[in-house]
């Protein structure tokens, strides 16, 4: 699949200091070195430190220039501010600003993702580890969440569809299972019973082996901050919000579609696909239209897009599907 | 029951007492949310109105309609309970603050939120049933608040009190439509439930034991009137 040219190239979003320094960050965000800085919610840019040692490479003149997803031209990225202060992420509370108040005490050194299920390579392993053969790479992708409002935001990060090659899936995985930490002592909104926690997500595996699917570990050239889903988490771009799940700690190749938290809490409202479209309404609101936070007021609303404007990458996903019955 | 009308304060009596003190306090007080979210809105004395100021204006002004038709439910119970006949006095008060933040919530919702698009609040107010009930709640407020002057009272006699029995519909409708739009965590939106169904539930246990001391009354063969057989 052809990637778009992109009309919006990172140093026109990126504040200059913090472009510069991408590579150096990037290279040394993961190391040992910084795993003190984290936890951070302010995450300045990370000086290149131990963590080059662990080969973590960045090939910037690839992978950002050509590969950047920009959204329309008109489509400014959001702020570091807003993108860090308006986060659906229960596990620390139902507020909006909950997750940036409560997220801090989260532990993400040392970092576990155990793989498991129809795979030839499973097994646990460190995060760094995890990471190591990936070059990260920027997307600047639209986020459409399901309460419809929008943002556009640049991620750092790799497609999931290397990874998952990596662990090199049996023909009877047919799908992909994620879940996030459960840690309750951290993770303060887990001691309510909101959803069923853990929280689960899932995919289908084309719909994971996709070019647009990104496990996320970074953010606008920096560190990805917890209330973010640090230190490592999914974005499908052409998918609810909710469907990007955060903090993962464990992947299982499945024969049968998993279960996922939201569709278990109210399956008539969150299915499995949760593919964005404007022409099925969530049952109580309209998915036609979506508030993109930062727009000026009386110019906050805009059309929303089937697949959020990805249909051109991931519509052939879904020939021959009922869009409205496979909601 | 200690008759409290009575005692001068500060020399004032009763009427004076509301019409100079209690009522512009009261005034002054329902202003308050919009003062903090004026000041949120532009960042003023370090309040913020966050990262989505068009929601956190939808969200609070609704809700602050919703705590002040509370309010105008409990200031009966009080009255009787506490022995404090005058409380009612500040009922309209508390009504018509009430029916102001509706306002500026439904003007939030259509103008910053709905970017004044009439056919887009005309499909949500058809099609979606929480909006419906919301919009209902709004359109009922508009006789209450009109009918609320004075004249209005004496002119209605009667019938006043029965049609602003409405608010007991008002507030259901109200914490219906706070309920309803809510994803998935309906704590807050019932603890409004349970708190609108304590107000409600004395008024029906009230009236039953009135009822029943009524008719205890009539049947008491002490009153010297033939018992009927």
């Amino acid at each position: 699949m052809a990637l778009r040219i992109p009309r919006v190239i990172p140093s026109q979003i990126t504040p200059p200091e913090t472009y510069l320094n991408r590579r150096a960050f990037l290279a040394g965000a993961f190391g040992a070195g910084a795993a003190a800085t984290l936890g951070s919610a302010a995450a300045a840019v990370i000086p290149a430190q131990a963590g080059a040692a662990l080969g973590y490479r960045y090939d910037a003149a690839e992978s950002v220039d050509a590969l950047v997803h920009a959204p329309d031209q008109n489509e400014k990225p959001n702020t570091w501010e807003q993108i860090t202060n308006y986060n659906n992420y229960y596990e620390f509370g139902v507020g909006k600003t909950d997750p940036a108040e409560y997220a801090g005490e989260l532990q993400t050194r040392p970092w576990n993702v155990a793989v498991a299920g129809e795979a030839e390579v499973t097994g646990s392993f460190p995060l760094e580890a995890f990471m190591k053969p990936y070059a990260l790479e920027e997307r600047i992708y639209r986020f459409r969440c399901v309460e419809a409002w929008s943002m556009v935001i640049p991620w750092v990060g790799f497609p999931l569809a290397q990874m998952l090659k990596r662990f090199k899936p049996t023909s009877r995985a047919k799908y992909v299972a994620f879940e996030t930490l459960y840690r309750p002592s951290q993770m303060p909104g887990q001691r309510e019973p909101i959803l069923q926690w853990p929280y689960r997500e899932g995919l289908r595996i084309d719909e994971a082996m996709n070019p647009l699917a990104f496990m996320v570990v970074g953010l606008y050239g920096r560190v990805l901050p917890n209330q973010s889903g640090a230190p490592l988490r999914l974005i499908v771009p052409w998918k609810y919000g909710f469907k990007s799940i955060k903090a993962i700690v464990r992947i299982v190749f499945t024969e049968t579609q998993p279960e996922t938290t939201w569709s278990q809490a109210a399956s008539g409202e969150y299915g499995f696909y949760a593919n964005v479209n404007p022409d099925v309404p969530h049952p109580r609101w309209s998915q036609a239209t979506e508030r993109r936070i930062g727009n000026p007021f009386f110019h906050e609303r805009q059309a929303t897009l089937l697949f959020n404007g990805y249909a051109n990458e991931v519509a052939s996903l879904y020939k021959g599907m009922s869009l409205h019955r496979y909601f | 029951m200690m008759d409290t009308t009575r005692k001068p304060f500060l020399g004032l009596g009763v009427e004076r007492r509301y019409r100079l003190i209690y009522k512009p306090v009261v005034l002054l007080a329902g202003l308050l949310p919009l003062a903090w979210m004026t000041c949120a809105l532009f960042g003023w004395l370090g309040f913020s109105a966050g990262v989505d100021p068009v929601k956190f204006l939808e969200l609070e002004n609704g809700k602050t309609a919703l705590n002040l038709i509370l309010l105008t439910l409990i200031i009966t119970p009080v009255r009787q309970l506490a022995g404090l006949p005058h409380l009612v006095r500040l009922r309209r008060m508390a009504g018509l603050l009430a029916f102001f933040y509706a306002v500026l919530h439904f003007t939030v919702y259509v103008v910053l939120d709905l970017d004044l698009n009439w056919r887009m609040v005309g499909a949500d107010i058809i099609k979606r049933p929480y909006i419906t009930v919301g919009f209902a709640a709004l359109l009922l407020l508009v006789p209450l608040a009109v009918t609320s002057t004075n004249r209005m009272m004496r002119y209605l006699g009667r019938r006043w009190s029965r049609l602003h029995r409405l608010i007991y519909l008002i507030a259901a409708l109200g914490v219906w439509h706070f309920y309803w739009q809510e994803k998935i965590d309906v704590r807050e939106p019932l603890i409004y439930a349970l708190i609108l169904a304590i107000l409600l539930g004395y008024r029906v246990a009230r009236s039953a034991w009135l009822r029943r001391l009524l008719a205890s009354l009539r049947s008491d063969p002490c009153d010297g009137s033939p018992r009927r057989a």
